[in-house]
């Protein structure tokens, strides 16, 4: 906990006194409201999702303890687990009908969720119709009846400090790292993650946040009517989150504090300026969230940042036992069987009839030409791209068709052609989500830190793999800070941190220089040494033929040759494939 | 409920329908050619019924000065940018379209005697009025994050819709207005009555999906908007401008939009914020489609307004609801159907 962070929380519960009544109320709703952005702050800076129905979830919060209180005389503690429930069901529901479809679908089910709920409100008979709900009960916590807004000022603050405390914690986990690959899709889902399931647990959580913040806010107001959840307001709430940098916890805060002051603000002038009366501070949001969107993606936070001179500091490697490691196959024994692969794209055959197979403690290389369908062939053994026809076994078990993650969690992990790192994480961050199989703890552990053994051993073990790659300087630097071929590496060390027994390289050597070749040549022959199966794709005939044991060469998506590397460099079909026929 | 009721309530239902067909199948392209979720869609449809409300009161509608102002910024950015790329020559003809045209249909609108013009007349001006707007947006809110995520557009789309809302209140006022029907009166065909200005509507609906279907068939530009939705980096290789691609999508939505305010406002009391209701009943039409069927979306457009109309009789308080209520089936079959891992976008 920082210095900064107690400042401001002592600054909060001693001044509150010396505040006048009208400063109170301000920072009660912007408390409300900023909780509500932290949410979208999760959905959209972290998840690359959106929803502009989080007032809805807010008027779930707010009627639920609204007419539970006043109806049926429940205490306000009762009414949030069963607001928070019916929140949890909705967003569970919404998320499984749009979270599998592409990114916007999400958005455009919470505006019409939106829209649906405000009309619902207005129109039920039970829940007041459009004149509302009056007459609830303050919270009483610890016998203390919350009644006054400067009492309620400490829940308020309160909840929200506990809830931006937790989401850092949790953001730096394993589950963070989750969560914070999710727009890297086919990335995260090799490395075992399910994506589904994290985007399903960002909305649950942003859901979540919206519910409280409806709960404490119809305690606050004792009143509710529908207008503070419509769907104007959603937007007003993903306004606040943009503004104040949805990068980063704090730009919920500082969002809220200044669309609320200038909403305030607005409210009064503009109407006596324009000569007309109507809420036209919405006109100054537009072109403000625009000019925000176009200049400073990230919002002011990172900008206020910038003020403050930040020390950096790196994260330090603390000793912990390693994780438990997977028992490799028998040597000699065959770990990947392709049999007769055919993947077709409509009407384009990239692999067809394609064989080829990998033994433990072996290094097999796939060669040939560019455009020969080498790249296929590895999604298809990966899972990523399902092949059309034929057979993989992995392992021994049939695997095509099985998704990525589930190869994963067998035992398979993989490098991509095209770096597929996460450029704003460190370099140890990005290695740790190759672990991301290898712990078990949940997010909520992980927000309330019970967590940090296991954290100490997955860090510890992406550690260990950087070092066997030769980047144990470059641990804190970010990983879009480094040169290609070193990115590569990452990739490697990522994929190893993953404890494979077959390791997939798509051009490994691509971008190195001569000595960081040898030291990957190196490494790859300790690493078939110790037993595992390696097969790899790469241009560098010069690496390939000193290091694989057998060559399987493709051209034109089928089968050309196989057999060691001295016997394939001879085979005419492949130099005329290679150097081009004599005719 | 007889026969008479079901008549009316079909009648109710696709003249609606075909209003939300034509703003789904801009929406459609919009989407295919920009990757933009044009939330504003629906503004446009107030601008238009309520621009020609205005002219028809006689009175040089506001919405001209918003032309005229919105024309300066991008006249602003445009040179802006011509002379970063020191292409000066270019200037003067920014200017003169931007700022030139705007200004003299401006002139226009106040000295011509509007309210006793054709019905005809009105309309084209309400038109040259509202449809530029599309192409001044899209330059300025749009085209300068043109290559971001869906997510950072459509965000954008949220904003200009507000602006567009409180715009819309401060020039035209928080009343709603209706204008007069194209022809009053109705047609009665053994025991069925139609309402002439829903003829007029469905038959415009139709005539304006052939229109926009010869355009993508028959026309250089069609053919370049096509190729743009299909790949963009593509389309640019082959030297179609995708700024250009972008306006002219913008313009067609401008136009399918004012084109469907000056529709319905003889039937429906149009508000400045009626349209948004409007424009997000013809995206349950585009989302049925998938946002990429032109055909499926038009169905699903004309089965949200039959659906529509219905719902006010049995359950008008809810008839919102019901409405957006539809695109869950839609999105369980879609979701159910689906395979694929969603890839990133760089």
């Amino acid at each position: 906990m920082n210095r900064f962070f107690l400042g401001f929380v002592a600054l909060l519960v001693l001044g509150q006194p010396l505040l006048p009544e009208f400063t109170v109320t301000l920072l009660n709703y912007i408390g409300l409201y900023a909780l509500v952005a932290l949410g979208l702050v999760l959905l959209t800076g972290i998840g690359g999702l959106t929803s502009f129905g989080q007032a809805a979830f807010v008027g779930v919060g707010a009627y639920a303890t609204a007419y539970l209180t006043t109806v049926h005389g429940v205490s306000p503690w009762g009414t949030l687990i069963v607001g928070m429930a019916v929140t949890t069901g909705i967003s569970l529901f919404l998320g499984f009908i749009t979270l599998r479809l592409s990114g916007h679908f999400l958005p455009l089910g919470t505006i019409a969720w939106g829209i649906s709920l405000y009309f619902l409100f207005g129109n039920l008979e039970p829940l007041g119709g459009h004149t509302g709900v009056a007459g609830i009960p303050p919270i009483n916590l610890f016998g203390i009846e919350l009644k006054s807004g400067r009492t309620l000022y400490y829940l308020i603050w309160a909840v929200l400090l506990s809830a931006i405390v937790t989401t850092q914690h949790m953001l730096d986990s394993r589950e963070g790292r989750a969560m914070r690959s999710l727009r890297s899709a086919t990335m995260s889902e090799a490395m075992g993650i399910n994506t589904t399931w994290y985007k399903m647990v960002i909305f649950m959580m942003a859901a979540q946040f919206a519910c409280v913040s409806g709960w404490m806010y119809a305690h606050l107001q004792r009143f509710v009517n529908p207008t503070p959840f419509g769907l104007h307001i959603g937007i007003e709430y993903l306004f606040m989150a943009v503004v104040g940098g949805v990068a980063n916890v704090w730009g919920a805060v500082l969002g809220a504090t200044l669309v609320t002051l200038l909403k305030q603000w607005l409210q009064d002038w503009l109407p006596a300026l324009l000569g007309k009366a109507g809420n036209f501070e919405v006109v100054v949001f537009g072109l403000m969230m625009i000019y925000v969107l176009h200049r400073a993606r990230e919002g002011l936070w990172p900008i206020l940042l910038r003020l403050i001179p930040q020390k950096r500091q790196g994260r330090v490697i603390e000793a912990a036992e390693p994780l438990p490691r997977r028992s490799m196959p028998e040597a000699g024994s065959i770990v990947l069987d392709v049999q007769k692969v055919t993947k077709r794209f409509g009407g384009l055959v990239a692999n067809n009839n394609m064989s080829l197979h990998v033994k433990a403690g072996e290094i097999l290389a796939l060669i040939g030409p560019n455009g020969a369908g080498k790249s296929t062939m590895f999604n298809c053994i990966s899972g990523v791209n399902p092949p059309t026809q034929g057979e993989i076994r992995f392992l021994g078990d049939r695997v095509e068709g099985t998704e990525s993650r589930e190869i994963a969690r067998r035992g398979m992990s993989r490098t991509f052609q095209h770096v597929r790192l996460n450029a704003t994480m460190s370099v140890l961050e990005n290695v740790a989500i190759g672990a991301h199989l290898r712990g078990h703890k949940n997010f909520i552990q992980s927000a309330w830190r019970m967590d940090r053994t296991e954290e100490r051993r997955i860090l510890g073990e992406a550690a260990r793999q950087l070092e066997r790659c030769g980047l144990s300087e470059h641990l804190n630097d970010t990983a879009g800070s480094l040169a290609l071929g070193k990115q590569r590496l990452v990739e490697i060390a990522r994929a190893l941190c993953a404890d494979p027994c077959l390791l997939l390289l798509d051009e490994p050597a691509a971008g190195l220089r001569h000595l960081e070749k040898q030291a990957l040549a190196d490494l790859l022959r300790k690493l078939r040494a110790e037993g595992m199966a390696i097969l790899l794709v790469e241009h560098d005939m010069d690496f390939v033929m000193g290091l694989a044991d057998r060559v399987t060469v493709m051209e034109f998506g089928e089968f050309l040759a196989e057999g060691p590397p001295e016997e394939v460099q001879r085979n005419p079909k492949v130099l005329e494939a290679y150097l081009g026929g004599v005719e | 409920m007889d026969f008479q009721i079901h008549l009316l309530l079909i009648q109710d239902g696709v003249t609606n329908g075909a209003i939300y067909a034509l703003l789904s199948l801009a929406l459609v392209l919009v989407f295919a050619v920009t990757r933009v979720i044009f939330i504003p869609q629906g503004e446009f449809v107030a601008y238009g019924a309520l621009t020609l409300a205005a002219i028809q009161a006689g009175k040089a509608p506001p919405t001209v000065w918003f032309l005229v102002a919105l024309g300066a910024a991008a006249a602003g950015a445009d040179i802006w940018q011509a002379v970063r790329e020191s292409r000066g020559s270019r200037i003067p003809a920014i200017l003169g379209i931007n700022l030139g045209l705007p200004l003299a249909l401006a002139g226009i609108l106040q000295v011509a005697p509007l309210a006793t013009l054709p019905l005809v007349v009105q309309v084209i001006l309400t038109l040259l009025v509202v449809v530029p707007l599309g192409p001044m947006i899209y330059r300025l809110a749009y085209q300068p994050v043109a290559e971001a995520t869906v997510l950072l557009l459509l965000i954008v789309s949220v904003a200009v819709h507000l602006a567009l809302l409180g715009l819309g209140l401060f020039f035209f006022g928080a009343e709603g207005t209706r204008t007069p029907s194209f022809t009053d009166g109705s047609l009665s065909i053994g025991p069925a009555t139609f309402q002439y200005q829903s003829l007029w509507i469905i038959g415009i609906t139709v005539l304006l999906i052939v229109g926009l279907f010869a355009f993508f068939e028959r026309t250089l530009y069609g053919k370049a908007l096509r190729a743009t939705a299909i790949n963009r980096t593509g389309a640019k290789l082959m030297g179609i401008s995708t700024d250009m691609a972008g306006k002219l999508s913008f313009a067609l939505a401008a136009l399918v939009g004012a084109f469907s305010g000056v529709l319905v406002s003889p039937v429906t009391t149009i508000y400045y914020d009626t349209g948004f209701l409007m424009g997000l009943k013809g995206f349950v039409g585009a989302i049925i489609g998938g946002l990429a069927s032109y055909p499926i979306a038009s169905l699903g457009a004309v089965m949200v307004g039959l659906l529509e109309s219905y719902s006010s009789f049995w359950a008008s308080a809810y008839k919102e609801v019901i409405v957006f209520t539809l695109i869950i089936p839609v999105l369980v079959w879609r979701s159910l159907t689906t395979h694929h891992v969603e890839e990133e976008e760089h």
